[in-house]
């Protein structure tokens, strides 16, 4: 992964991977390319802070489709990643997180049982502990490969968001490219803040199925983040240089000992 | 084929009882009696989508006008607009006010346009999580009826939040204090069914579908062929029976033969007995009480194995030997 060449889909410039890790894997002409979790705790929690949790935890075949399980193995080689969560707790700015990223590189971040029970599980945590909640989010949707399953994962994430709020305790989104579908259905909209990353495509009905359904083409900013911004669905776009920065006055603003 | 199967099975054990003092017989009869009525396996799972679409299908208001004694419409969502693809209001079922909610799809062409074929538009999730907080309030139960394709993708949806809408709708209803039971009716599509699935207790009309996607675009994105929705509707496990297997839903409610359409008194009846009865045991209860049983069913939906896997050990290597800036 770190060795790939970056073509820049804006400006068409190309890098390697590890010449701009250090400007956050973003481009000159402002455009942010996807990042891998592994580089997004680098970017946000304090070195070598981050611990994570059950991140053993593995998919099954709940409704014994073919190849599922051979997918799963794929991917898993593909992305070095057991599931298309990462949940864990660290620090930022040296105040206790509880911190969950999703990658569009798993399965395109689909949303089934592992993820579903993952962010639950991290909002839970953070409810029971007291301690702030960071989800991350980048995923096509809910993971249409355990059918019905993942859709109720929605629900479950969603019920998470509520008793959350219940305990006063803040959970904070960032939106990333991209999150759609019931993701963004569910817990992504959710959050007492979310804000969103540069050009991050941000919607319900993929590009694609709205196109498909109106039968003409969309403009080019259509549920891109500056949209949702003007739509009034993000509290903030913010790039990623800023977004440690962001977190922790976020966190600094909603501590319960104010 | 499986009608077949049994016939030659009951036939082979009313001689393997005959000799004996069982006394099967009536058993046996009553066992024909239902075969001639409902043929098991007589609906691939295709059968079934297609009776769930059937235009001519009862939707909400057409269950409402069945089983209220009186009912007033509500409408609107009070931000922006009223969804026709969304009907609600207040109805009262052996002298009990209930709130009933539903999609509604039109039962001709000119009406399908006007409602939209029964697709939410943000306004329709919102009017309807209004409706709900009401009945909150004044303590009646909620009656869900599901029946879409999905929620609406197009422009003005996206532009006014339905992914927004529906994220609400999935948070307030997993923690409303008051009773509440959904039906799925005809199509239970993706979140857009799920923005009002949200219940203590959850049923299916026997050939009524529950999915996270429509055979169409299961089909066209993993199959990689919108043609093949047939195929697709076979391999996504939809039906109730399935989904019933998988002990998502309460319980399957039993259709006239050939479909509700045929018969929709008949349906209305036994939806009708449905809700007299569980409302009568959910009503008893207190509210905080349903809360905590709705979010444990809830919590409970999902398969998944926990042994420690590679990615630990994986993980603790990489992260010392990928050199990233340390902030």
């Amino acid at each position: 992964m770190k060795n790939d060449l970056l073509d820049c889909p804006v400006c068409g410039k190309q890098y390697k991977r590890e010449q701009i890790l250090d400007s956050y894997c973003v481009c000159q002409c402002g455009h942010h390319f996807s990042i891998t979790p592994l580089e997004r705790i680098t970017m946000l929690a304090d070195p070598g802070s981050f611990e994570e949790f059950y991140g053993h935890m593995t998919s099954r075949n709940p409704i014994s489709l073919d190849g599922y399980e051979e997918k799963l193995e794929m991917q898993k080689h593909k992305s070095n990643m057991n599931e298309a969560v990462v949940t864990g707790t660290c620090t930022i700015s040296n105040m206790s997180v509880i911190l969950g990223i999703m990658s569009f590189q798993f399965m395109g971040g689909s949303m089934g049982s592992v993820v579903g029970e993952k962010i639950t599980r991290a909002i839970l945590q953070g409810a029971d502990t007291g301690t702030p909640v960071i989800l991350v989010t980048a995923s096509g949707g809910a993971r249409m490969q355990e059918g019905i399953f993942s859709l109720m994962q929605m629900a479950k994430t969603a019920s998470a968001a509520a008793l959350i709020e219940e305990t006063r305790v803040p959970l904070f989104i960032v939106l990333t490219n991209p999150t759609t579908g019931g993701v963004t259905a569910s817990f992504a909209m959710l959050g007492d803040v979310i804000v969103a990353e540069p050009g991050a495509l941000v919607g319900f009905a993929g590009p694609r199925v709205i196109e498909g359904t109106i039968k003409q083409k969309l403009p080019e900013n259509f549920q891109r983040a500056e949209f949702q911004l003007e739509k009034g669905f993000v509290d903030a776009v913010v790039p990623r240089s800023e977004l440690k920065k962001t977190l922790a006055f976020l966190l600094r603003t909603h501590g319960r000992n104010l | 084929m499986k009608k077949e199967r049994i016939d030659a099975l009951l036939k082979e054990l009313e001689e393997l009882s005959q000799d004996t003092a069982l006394g099967l017989n009536d058993d046996i009869r009553n066992i024909r009696k239902k075969l001639e009525t409902k043929q098991p396996g007589a609906f691939s799972t295709w059968d079934h989508v297609k009776i769930a679409r059937e235009i001519k299908r009862p939707g909400t208001l057409e269950y409402v006008n069945l089983i209220c004694d009186d009912f007033m419409e509500l409408h609107g969502d009070r931000y922006y607009g009223d969804d026709p693809a969304m009907v609600g209001g207040i109805g009262i079922i052996d002298g009990r006010p209930v709130t009933i909610i539903g999609n509604q799809k039109g039962s001709n062409m000119k009406e399908s346009i006007a409602r939209n074929y029964g697709m939410g538009s943000p306004e329709g999730y919102r009017k309807a999580l209004r409706l709900a907080k009401q009945a909150e309030k004044f303590q009646r139960p909620v009656i869900f009826f599901v029946d879409t394709p999905g929620a609406y993708p197009g422009i003005g949806a996206e532009e006014r939040g339905i992914g927004e809408a529906i994220a609400r709708n999935l948070k307030e209803l997993s923690i409303l204090k008051t009773p509440s039971i959904s039906f799925i009716i005809g199509e239970g599509g993706s979140g857009g069914a799920l923005g009002i699935g949200i219940s203590d207790k959850l049923y299916m009309l026997e050939h009524s579908i529950y999915s996270v996607i429509t055979p169409e675009g299961f089909a066209s994105i993993l199959l990689r062929d919108s043609s093949k929705a047939k195929e697709a509707a076979a391999i996504m496990k939809m039906t109730s029976e399935d989904i019933m297997n998988f002990n998502i839903i309460h319980g399957v409610i039993p259709e006239p033969p050939g479909g509700a359409h045929e018969n929709p008194e008949e349906t209305a009846k036994h939806i009708k007995e449905v809700i007299k009865q569980d409302l009568g045991v959910l009503c008893s209860k207190q509210p905080e009480q349903l809360v905590r049983y709705r979010l444990k069913k809830i919590r409970s939906i999902g398969h998944f194995d926990e042994q420690k896997g590679w990615w630990k050990e994986l993980f603790s290597i990489f992260s010392k030997s990928l050199d990233l800036r340390a902030l």
